[in-house]
């Protein structure tokens, strides 16, 4: 049975993709453009919904009776209703109507989780309510009332580690009576990279190694060697609040160990796993590390990055290990 | 700037405020039908609007289905039991409104809600098959409005305001109001149907108020305190004086001791008419009553299309009047009718019940043998009424010998108690008479041309046959109360209806001249009228076809107008009013023969041309202008709508001078 499901699906995809190539007008979904993507009517598509086409036929139940019963107030009544759901399309297609998507930015992200990707939309003169997005089959409603910028987060399951295209995504709204599907693809080109996943409950970090395994058993930041001032994304726990009080600015211990003792982290000491395990291990260290500003190294075949301890030098570990060739 | 948080898509429950929109929608849709519906329905469910949002606001649980299947069997079988039926319209509306609250009790999603509202609109539109009244009409039309917003307030994630339903009652009253052309559009072209496809309209059993066809002490009460409209006439020259406003629906010639009734004959030649004089043309719009006389002027001479005309000249129509009904006929207010009387006329008009009114037998044969002509025995009986007689709309109750108690003990009644007991007289003095129940009376609408008469002008008389002058009406109410035929029913029911005689059914009164040109142009629109439709465009007679040509053409037109529009306010341009106000000046500074340059800015334009408008009056404004700008685009950081205003208005106000196109100008690029 799931067989045959996978094939339906595996040959759904393959035609589609067939489509997309040849027939680009029928499937109405775009290619890669740039930024900004300015919807325009050339690209939006109205559908009655489920509910619009239950309505339509209702609609015909009732202008049927009215007309039967020689009734022309219930005749009124009705072409009243049918003229307003007619009307509700044009008010769904404005609201769509001139929307631009201005630009895309994805947040960090980890595999195996989800990526949280801004899109932000430009201003205009009218309020558009009752928005959705969808991207990978989520739906996420959001509105811009009229004269501001808009940005909408939404989430995107992530599953492997390296470079991934979260592909089109569908501005859709069944604006305001929810008769009619108004909808557009738009693909704006973006590439995330996808950090590798976590690993759930890592080991310690390797600290033994060296000559300073006494230091840490005294435990963090107990011995200082100065002061300095406080930057952003210092732990709390690091700040030295009398000494600060007394100089009315933010103040953090600096100890000797961010200083001096590098962590190794070495993708070659980890035998006993696998090649994804031991990427995955390496990046819980890795964000442990930088979470407590531990000066550390990375090394991976083909690479030794650091020591450093910043975001910046986080960040380059985190992509190194992103890329990481596969096992294979 | 703020990042919107996104709303949770399709919750599975709807919110509180939503929900409550929604009961309200139903029950607004429930009250268009509470005047037909019984107490004990229209009671609990009323109340099933309010429990169900406070039960909501109290309780998470949705409502089990071990409370609402019961409760659709129960509904299904009260209303069984109570209409006999679950089909028709009387209890088929109870039922609709019924499930409608019940769906309301038990929506939860949005899917139900949505349900919910379509099914209220149908209940809505099902109230129209009843009252057809405009006012009725406008005030459900308006509620439509109502229901959209409910639909509207469905939507998740809206616009955040301080009065949320004021902008859905706004999204949805502009719908309807946009959509209105193409409503009237729709109205007038939708063709109509020669037949029904199903059932026929008249089959609805519901008892209207109007003339019955059977008279009995008493049957008339309700009619006489009613006020709502019974026919319109509009005559074609002079208006008949009051006093001879008789409209004619009815001739009783049967008489069983209580009520008076007609068989209906095998149909005959009408009696002959000779000596007409004073005839009067005239057409009449008709309420529709579900009986199938047709009120005409005493006494008709034509007989109206799709009707025929009864052997006592009382107009019927083919079919019971289901709709309102307009027919035009002519009448003769002189008139000499059945100068010879039939020997079967006579006899049926003689007939009386035995063992019936003994005292008042004895009193017409004392009159008999006294040897009075029957003219003089119409007289005394006239007389007699007037003597010592009362009208009132509340006379006690009658027993087995109704005339004998009226005439002798009680002594107090109205129309129908008089010419009652004033044909038993006639007839016992062996004078051939009949009952003739109509209208009488009318209000005339200056402002509209025509006169209005209400249910409350019902009347009873008789007619006497008297040789040589043939049947001859004599009205003994008027005997007694000659105001109710000089002034009509108001003045005689000064404490009967409780807007009589007052200002205010004087006010309803004229303003009934609204309710006419509704009847007219849009209750009374049929297939005849429709064919006439076209007849502008050189088409008499439109076929189907021509009509939903015509139909197509108006919805396609609309629709490409919408279109334009949609597309033309569809293209917003970039940024914000003070983007739009620059644009403008730009456009203005083309025009005028000095472009800004794609590569420069204010201050680089400025510095380009001011040696141009330095001569010129405008030159100090224009700078400041240009100045305004750049402080309004690059210096602040919060602009409000007013500064943007201000300048726009500014760049209005501006007077920019013609300054001639050099060759070298005309070349720059366009903006």
């Amino acid at each position: 049975m799931s067989s045959i499901g996978v094939s339906t699906t595996a040959l759904r995809q393959r035609l589609l993709a067939w489509a997309e190539r040849r027939l680009p007008a029928l499937t109405r979904l775009r290619a890669v453009e740039g930024l900004p993507i300015r919807l325009h009517r050339r690209r939006i598509y109205v559908l009655p919904s489920m509910f619009g086409i239950v309505f339509a036929i209702l609609l015909l139940v009732m202008q049927l009776g009215a007309l039967n019963y020689a009734n022309n107030s219930a005749l009124l009544l009705t072409s009243l209703l049918m003229a307003a759901a007619w009307m509700s399309l044009f008010t769904g297609f404005r609201t769509l109507a001139g929307l631009e998507l201005i630009a895309v930015h994805a947040h960090e992200c980890h595999a195996d989780s989800t990526v949280s990707i801004r899109c932000r939309f430009s201003r205009s003169t009218r309020s558009r309510p009752s928005l959705r997005i969808r991207w990978a089959g989520l739906d996420r409603a959001f509105s811009i009332p009229a004269h501001t910028n808009a940005e909408i987060d939404i989430d995107v399951p992530t599953r492997q580690r390296g470079w991934m295209r979260p592909g089109r995504l569908k501005l859709w709204t069944d604006q305001p009576l929810g008769l009619f599907v108004i909808w557009s693809w738009l693909n704006p080109e973006l590439s995330v990279l996808v950090y590798p996943a976590v690993e759930v409950s890592p080991p310690p970090l390797p600290l033994g190694g060296r000559s300073a395994g006494e230091r840490t058993a005294r435990g963090d930041g107990d011995e200082y060697s100065g002061l300095r001032d406080y930057r952003n994304g210092d732990p709390q726990r690091q700040i030295a609040w009398k000494a600060s009080a007394r100089h009315d600015s933010l103040l953090v211990r600096e100890s000797e160990r961010l200083i001096h003792e590098d962590l190794h982290f070495d993708y070659a000491a980890l035998r006993d796993l696998n090649h994804e395990a031991r990427i995955s291990r390496l990046t819980a260290w890795v964000v442990q590390a930088a979470a407590v500003q531990l000066s550390f190294r990375l090394e991976i075949p083909g690479q030794l990055i650091g020591p450093g301890y910043d975001e910046v030098h986080r960040h380059a570990c985190l992509r190194a290990l992103a890329l990481l060739p596969d096992a294979h | 700037m703020p990042v919107c948080a996104p709303w949770p898509c399709f919750p599975m429950r709807i919110e509180q405020r939503q929900f409550n929109l929604l009961a309200i929608a139903a029950l607004v849709a429930l009250a268009s039908h509470l005047t037909r519906l019984p107490l004990w329905l229209s009671i609990p469910l009323i109340a099933i609007a309010p429990l169900s949002m406070w039960s909501r606001r109290h309780r998470e649980k949705p409502v089990s289905a071990w409370l609402r299947i019961p409760l659709v069997a129960l509904l299904v079988f009260a209303i069984y039991s109570n209409y006999g039926s679950i089909f028709g319209r009387e209890p088929g509306s109870a039922l609709a409104c019924g499930l409608l609250m019940l769906k309301v009790l038990e929506s939860e999603k949005v899917r139900d809600a949505k349900a919910a509202i379509a099914f209220a609109a149908f209940v809505l539109m099902s109230a129209l098959l009843f009252t057809q009244t405009m006012s009725f009409t406008l005030v459900v039309c308006l509620s439509l409005s109502l229901l959209l917003a409910a639909l509207n307030a469905l939507q998740p994630a809206p616009i955040r305001s301080r009065h949320p339903f004021g902008r859905e009652l706004r999204t949805g009253a502009l719908l309807l109001g946009f959509g209105l052309p193409l409503a009237i559009g729709a109205f007038l072209f939708v063709p109509r149907l020669g037949s029904p496809l199903w059932g026929a309209p008249g089959a609805f059993d519901v008892a209207r108020t109007g003339l019955s066809e059977s008279m009995a002490p008493g049957s008339m009460t309700e009619l006489l305190i009613d006020d709502s409209p019974a026919l319109r006439v509009h005559f074609e020259s002079k208006v008949p004086p009051n006093s001879a406003r008789y409209f004619r629906a009815l001739v009783l010639w049967d008489f069983d001791g209580r009520t008076w009734s007609r068989d209906s004959w095998p149909q005959q030649t009408q009696e002959e008419i000779s000596s007409t004089t004073q005839l009067i043309s005239y057409t009449v719009t008709l309420e529709p009553t579900n009986q199938p006389w047709l009120a005409a002027l005493d006494v008709p001479l034509d007989t109206p299309p799709l009707s025929r005309m009864s052997r006592d000249r009382s107009l019927f129509a083919r079919n019971n009047v289901d709709q309102l009904r307009q027919y035009r006929t002519r009448s003769a207010l002189g008139y000499v009718l059945a100068a010879s009387l039939h020997a079967a006329d006579r006899n049926r008009a003689l007939r009386l019940p035995k063992d019936f009114n003994p005292k008042t037998h004895a009193l017409a044969e004392r009159w008999r043998s006294e040897g009075r002509a029957d003219s003089a025995i119409v007289d005394a009986a006239l007389q007699l009424f007037n003597a010592s007689f009362t009208y009132s709309l509340t006379p006690p109750l009658l027993g087995r010998n109704s005339v004998d108690e009226f005439l002798f003990e009680t002594r107090t009644g109205y129309c129908e108690h008089f010419s009652s007991a004033f044909v038993v007289m006639m007839r016992s003095a062996g004078i051939p008479a009949r009952v003739v129940t109509g209208y009488q009376g009318g209000w005339w609408n200056e402002l509209g041309d025509y006169l209005l008469v209400r249910q409350s002008d019902a009347h009873a008389w008789s007619e006497v046959w008297l040789e040589g002058r043939g049947w001859v009406r004599v009205d003994p109410t008027a005997s007694v109360n000659p105001e109710r035929i000089e002034l009509g029913a108001s003045a005689s029911t000064s404490n009967g209806s409780w807007s009589a005689g007052s200002w205010l059914l004087d006010l309803r009164n004229r303003l009934d001249v609204v309710n006419r040109m509704w009847t007219q142009t849009i209750v009374q629109f049929n297939a005849l009228r429709q064919k006439s439709l076209l007849t502008p465009f050189g088409k008499a007679e439109a076929e189907h076809s021509d009509l939903l040509l015509a139909l197509s053409l108006i919805v396609a037109v609309f629709l490409i107008v919408t279109t334009l529009w949609v597309l033309r306010t569809g293209t917003v341009r970039r940024g914000d009013g003070l983007d739009a106000a620059w644009r403008g000046l730009q456009q203005r500074l083309t025009r005028h023969g000095m472009p800004m340059r794609l590569d420069e800015g204010p201050i680089d334009y400025l510095k380009r041309v001011r040696p141009a408008l330095d001569k010129t009056a405008v030159a100090r404004d224009f700078e400041r202008l240009l100045r305004d700008y750049v402080d309004l685009r690059y210096a602040r950081v919060n602009l409000s709508d007013a500064d943007i205003q201000a300048f726009a208005r500014k760049i209005r106000e501006l007077k920019l001078p013609r300054v001639v196109k050099s060759h070298q100008q005309s070349a720059e690029p366009r903006i």
